[in-house]
């Protein structure tokens, strides 16, 4: 794509003349059954308003109790990276006033995260890149904002909003980064797949759906550039929610380019929170506020302090399930596969996908090929991750056993996976509905074979006197008089076997 | 007397006998304390919200639950009311507040759902000053309530309303809450009983936070036993709140009765040097504990001296924690999702409703605090101040520890002064402040303490403070009604008669 | 410790979301001096080694089974709401993303 070339054109040019530095900090929304502080339910897309209680709602009076499984899910996820867990801790407020958040503080914690001090491993392009985890610390979402009267839906030029209390006090794990250094021009892959493998972590313990699109994972990319040598780190911007794993990429991309523009103009970075336009691939400064916001942190009196049981914690450590990369290289080898066919995998965030598809009975073989090819042409052409694709694992597999047992060729079923992609129904109900069956009635084969034969004498009398390679010909006829809905290897057979050449 | 005058003139724990047994119900009690509340509260002004028809309902379906034979605790049927800084389903709940006037809270406390369960009848809510920022009822926002001893007094704060209901014969019993000295000072001024329990020993769900590491609710009541029972029927775990202490009750009614024998022997009561040499108490009040602290001896209790020598920080400590909490905590009060809205005019942005309704909602004492707490929470403020207050907090904690080492419980006057005239303590906040002198410390350290009416001053009532340990309660119950066994009549009982 | 200033009281009024008066600005700038003044104190306790106490008692680990129980009607959630609109709280319109 020539605006990916120029892209890193013009990220070559940057890192000419400085080092990048990113920080992320990425929220995963916990799959608890209940919200951190109170015992209302967390169904998603719930009516606006249903799953609220004195305690989420902020009313006077009302006081907050933790969520054990939230405690627990906050420690696995440290676990899971490399995290020291804290012996004794507590939650603090976090003061400031926004109409969505019920009592004007948020219940978080600040010196003393649960989790500390881990890392996490990416692999980019076949690099292994170490990243350092600050912390892992819990707190709980806000509710949701409409915008009404402005344009769609902006709070820019809005007559007014209106508020949903359902999401606040949904239990938040926000996982922070030590500084990102040297990265250079990888620096947007590294973003991306760092917050990729914090996605299919945090699926692998199950604490949470991960949904991006839905917002359960979501990352506040830090960026700031140096000049290079140099030893202080520059002003950095923070582009607050990216909600997908290009936006990630492209996100870090975009504010690289920008801000060395500003810098080589002579000009300064504002250290100011911006939001990444996914229309036009642009990130946009929010009003820079006058003076810093001072959040008055100090420790929740109405929480006791957590002190997990360090007996607890092993049977938690003893417990987790098998993490991704390890599962990376496990299957790697159970799939027989190169490390150079495991970075396309990689690349194409095909990885959990193909796993899925062989879990539901296709041959890892055809799963890759499925995935990697058709399915990555379509995902390319669209504009979308793999995953945002609306065929599932289950799809494709369903799909390659069609093909195993003879009812759809290669052929007929990519127009099936398009049927699919198209919404038209799962595979087999395409291939019924579309009418596109292989043809293994023998009879009316055997019929097209004879017809076929009857009109091309000389290509038969060919094949009967041993040019075995004419058949060709004659399948191709039969091919056609059955719209391409024959099997070629049955039909070949039979041509040769009613030639007697067997 | 008539029989509703006669109800009026018993005591809670006779009250619940008396219904018990069928002398007389509910209702008929309930009814005798509206009319007292009909009769006098025009002038004492103890009542935000009087229940009424809702309180004879009420009442009528505890005599029902009587009648059926439901086992039903010592203080069923028994009227109550309650300081409205608690929530009642239903009932108007304001902490004395222009921000949350009108507003219908959709859920009860803890404290007023286990007043229900045990058939205690809500009369009505009490005055206070607003958010229980005070020690007057001088600022609640809708206006004070006067001291029955001395209409031109005041009844103490911030819970002057209970006390005065109390003291005033309006009601049996009733729920204060206690930061500073909110429950025990009113008690103190208004020779009445107030006991604040151990934190952790009341559930706080409900109770609207002023500062949740220091409040705390309790009994305010005319005897001694009746404070007890009533914390029997208040106290215990609750799962709903985080700080809640997972225990039985102190056994307290049991400590009051005994007590109640006369017989201190073997108990250790220590005095508090520092408190002693406090600037700022009255002669009257020296010298009325001071004949407390020798009744004490003469009922067998031993008296030593003990130190605290880090009582003088305990206030300046206390009005930088309560503060910083009450920043945060009444940060939920802007015109979103209940309450006031003020200023909005379909032009101004959300940024300036919420200022404009803060500004409108809330009186100057409140908005002083708030201020205040915004002040010590501060970046580059926070260690020279929250934080130093934190450090002090446990060295107070420290010196009562090691003082409860020496002694059983420790005694004090409850406040330096007696009811003093309307307007002689606002002009200057810190002159107000000093009323909580002797309170604070056991909020602090979370620690129980109980003001039990021990004498009179240029003829007001003048309160003892007994502080116990964490968890001790009964001990203060037992050497406070001791104390109260050698009055006759009780001082509560010899409150002037309220003209109206 | 500094006197606190006019300009001082005004930020944390901002902070605090208090749309204070001229006149309370004077007021209140000279009473949270005075009361500055008098809590300050608290620095002349050494206590660089002393542990801050947060909580009264020392509880630790109070959590709740993660188990749904009912919570308000919206009907009840939205009956003290100054301004509601299509099941949701109405708030005039918001100038920037966050406080």
């Amino acid at each position: 794509m020539s605006t990916a070339s120029t892209a890193t054109g013009e990220l070559a040019d940057v890192l000419s003349r400085y080092e990048v530095v990113l920080g992320l900090e990425v929220h995963v929304e916990l799959g608890t059954r209940t919200k951190m502080f109170c015992s209302c339910p967390t169904v998603f897309g719930a009516e606006p308003n249903t799953q609220i209680c004195p305690v989420c709602l902020g009313l006077p009076g009302a006081l907050p109790v933790v969520n054990a499984v939230g405690v627990e899910s906050a420690i696995r996820i440290g676990l899971a990276l490399d995290c020291s867990i804290a012996e004794w801790c507590r939650f603090a407020r976090k003061n400031y006033f926004y109409p969505d958040m019920p009592k004007n503080f948020q219940t978080s914690q600040y010196d003393e995260p649960i989790c500390f001090d881990g890392a996490l491993d990416v692999d980019v392009d076949g690099k292994t890149v170490r990243i350092g985890i600050e912390r892992a610390h819990m707190e709980e979402d806000t509710g949701k904002s409409t915008h009404v009267g402005g344009a769609t839906g902006r709070i820019h030029g809005a007559t007014h909003s209106l508020v949903d209390f359902n999401r606040a006090g949904i239990p938040l794990v926000e996982i922070v980064t030590k500084p990102i250094v040297g990265t250079g021009a990888d620096a947007p892959a590294v973003a991306r797949a760092y917050v990729a493998a914090i996605r299919d972590i945090v699926r692998a313990l199950g604490v949470s759906d991960a949904r991006m699109d839905q917002g359960s994972v979501r990352a506040d990319v830090n960026v700031s550039l140096m000049p290079i040598g140099a030893s202080e780190f520059g002003t950095r911007t923070e582009t607050k929610n990216v909600n997908s794993l290009r936006s990630v990429e492209r996100t870090v991309r975009y504010e690289m380019v920008r801000q060395a523009q500003i810098l080589d103009d002579g000009g300064v970075i504002v250290q100011e929170t911006r939001h990444f336009n996914e229309a036009t691939g642009e990130t946009v400064g929010g009003r820079t506020k006058e003076t810093a916001t001072d959040y008055r942190y100090f420790p929740e009196p109405d929480l006791v302090p957590v002190a997990p049981d360090p007996a607890w914690v092993a049977e938690l450590r003893a417990a987790l399930p098998e993490l991704p990369a390890a599962k990376r290289t496990r299957l790697r080898a159970e799939w027989g596969l190169s490390e150079l066919d495991m970075q396309a995998i990689d690349n194409a965030g095909a990885f959990e996908l193909i796993e899925a598809t062989v879990a539901a009975g296709a041959g890892p073989e055809s799963a890759r090929k499925w995935w990697l090819g058709e399915l990555s042409r379509h995902a390319n052409e669209a504009g979308v991750e793999l995953s945002e694709l609306s065929v599932t694992p289950a799809h494709v597999a369903e799909l390659q056993s069609l093909v195993d047992g003879g009812r759809l060729n290669d052929k007929l079923a990519r127009g099936v996976l398009a049927g699919v992609l198209a919404g038209e129904g799962t595979p087999t109900e395409v291939m019924t509905a579309r009418g596109v069956e292989v043809v293994s009635d023998t009879g009316a084969l055997t019929t097209a074979v004879d017809e076929a034969i009857a009109a091309n004498p000389d290509v038969a009398e060919k094949v009967r006197s041993g040019k075995v390679a004419a058949a060709g010909v004659l399948v191709g006829a039969v091919m056609k008089t059955t719209r391409g809905q024959a099997d070629a290897k049955t039909v070949r057979e039979l041509i040769l076997g009613r030639l007697g050449v067997q | 007397m008539s029989e509703r005058q006669r109800a009026t003139h018993r005591t809670a724990a006779e009250l619940g006998a008396a219904i018990a047994t069928g002398e007389t119900t509910s209702a008929e009690v309930t009814r005798a304390y509206l009319d007292r509340i009909g009769a006098v509260d025009g002038a004492v002004h103890a009542f935000l919200h009087v229940a009424g028809d809702a309180a004879v309902a009420q009442a009528e379906e505890v005599d029902r639950r009587i009648a059926a034979g439901e086992k039903l605790g010592p203080l069923a049927g028994v009227p109550v009311a309650v300081k409205d800084i608690l929530t009642t389903k239903g009932m108007p709940t304001t902490a004395a507040s222009k921000i949350l006037s009108g507003w219908l809270p959709p859920y009860d406390a803890t404290v007023v759902l286990r007043l229900r369960d045990a058939g205690l009848v809500v009369l009505g809510k009490t005055n206070m000053d607003e958010f229980a920022m005070g020690s007057s009822t001088e600022y609640s926002a809708y206006g004070p309530t006067r001291n029955p001893w001395d209409l031109g007094r005041i009844p103490g704060g911030s819970g002057g309303g209970s006390a005065a209901a109390v003291a005033a014969r309006e009601a049996p019993l009733a729920i204060g809450t206690d930061t500073g000295g909110s429950i025990r000072q009113p008690g103190a001024v208004t020779g009445t009983v107030g006991a604040k329990p151990t934190y952790g020993g009341v559930s706080r769900y409900g109770l609207i936070a002023f500062s949740s590491s220091l409040d705390q609710a309790g009994p305010v009541t005319r005897t001694v036993l009746d404070a007890a029972l009533l914390h029997e029927v208040i106290g215990g775990h609750d799962p709903c709140d985080s700080t809640s202490i997972d225990a039985p009750v102190p056994a307290v009614a049991e400590a009051a009765r005994r007590g109640a024998s006369g017989d201190l022997t073997g108990v250790k009561v220590g005095v508090v040097r520092e408190f002693a040499a406090a600037e700022g108490a009255e002669p009257g009040v020296v010298a009325a504990f001071d004949a407390a602290v020798a009744t004490l001896t003469k009922l067998g209790a031993e008296v030593v001296e003990v130190s605290c020598p880090h009582f003088e920080y305990a206030l300046p400590a206390y009005y930088l924690i309560a503060p910083s909490e009450c920043s945060s905590n009444l940060a939920r009060f802007d015109g979103v999702r209940y309450g006031l809205r003020s200023g909005d005019d379909g032009t101004r942005a959300l940024e300036e409703v919420m200022s404009l309704t803060r500004e409108a909602g809330f009186g100057p004492e409140v908005k002083r605090r708030i201020m205040l707490g915004t002040y010590a929470l501060s970046a580059g403020y926070y260690d020279a101040y929250y934080g130093q207050a934190q450090k002090v907090r446990t060295l107070v904690t420290r010196d009562f520890t090691a003082a409860f080492e020496q002694v059983d419980v420790l005694a004090a006057p409850t406040t330096p002064f007696v009811a003093f005239p309307f307007g002689s303590r606002t002009a200057d906040p810190t002159a107000m402040y000093l009323a909580d002198l002797y309170t604070i410390p056991s909020n602090l350290y979370g620690g129980p303490a109980i003001s039990v009416p021990c004498g009179l001053s240029e003829g007001l009532p003048v309160g003892l403070q007994i502080m116990a340990p964490t968890m001790a309660d009964d001990r203060m119950y037992r050497v406070a009604a001791a104390l109260e066994s050698t009055q006759e009549p009780r001082l509560a009982d010899q409150t002037p008669e309220v003209t109206a | 410790m500094a006197a606190i200033s006019r300009e001082e009281v005004a930020h944390l009024a901002r902070l605090a979301r208090l749309a204070v008066t001229e006149d309370e600005l004077d007021t209140f700038a000279g009473q949270l001096d005075q009361i500055l003044h008098s809590v300050a104190r608290v620095g002349e306790v050494a206590a660089d080694d002393i542990p801050p106490t947060s909580h009264a008692v020392p509880l630790t680990n109070v959590m709740r089974p993660d188990e749904p129980r009912p919570g308000l009607s919206r009907e009840a959630a939205l009956a003290g709401a100054p301004a509601a609109e299509d099941h949701r709280f109405r708030v005039p319109r918001i100038l920037s993303e966050e406080g």
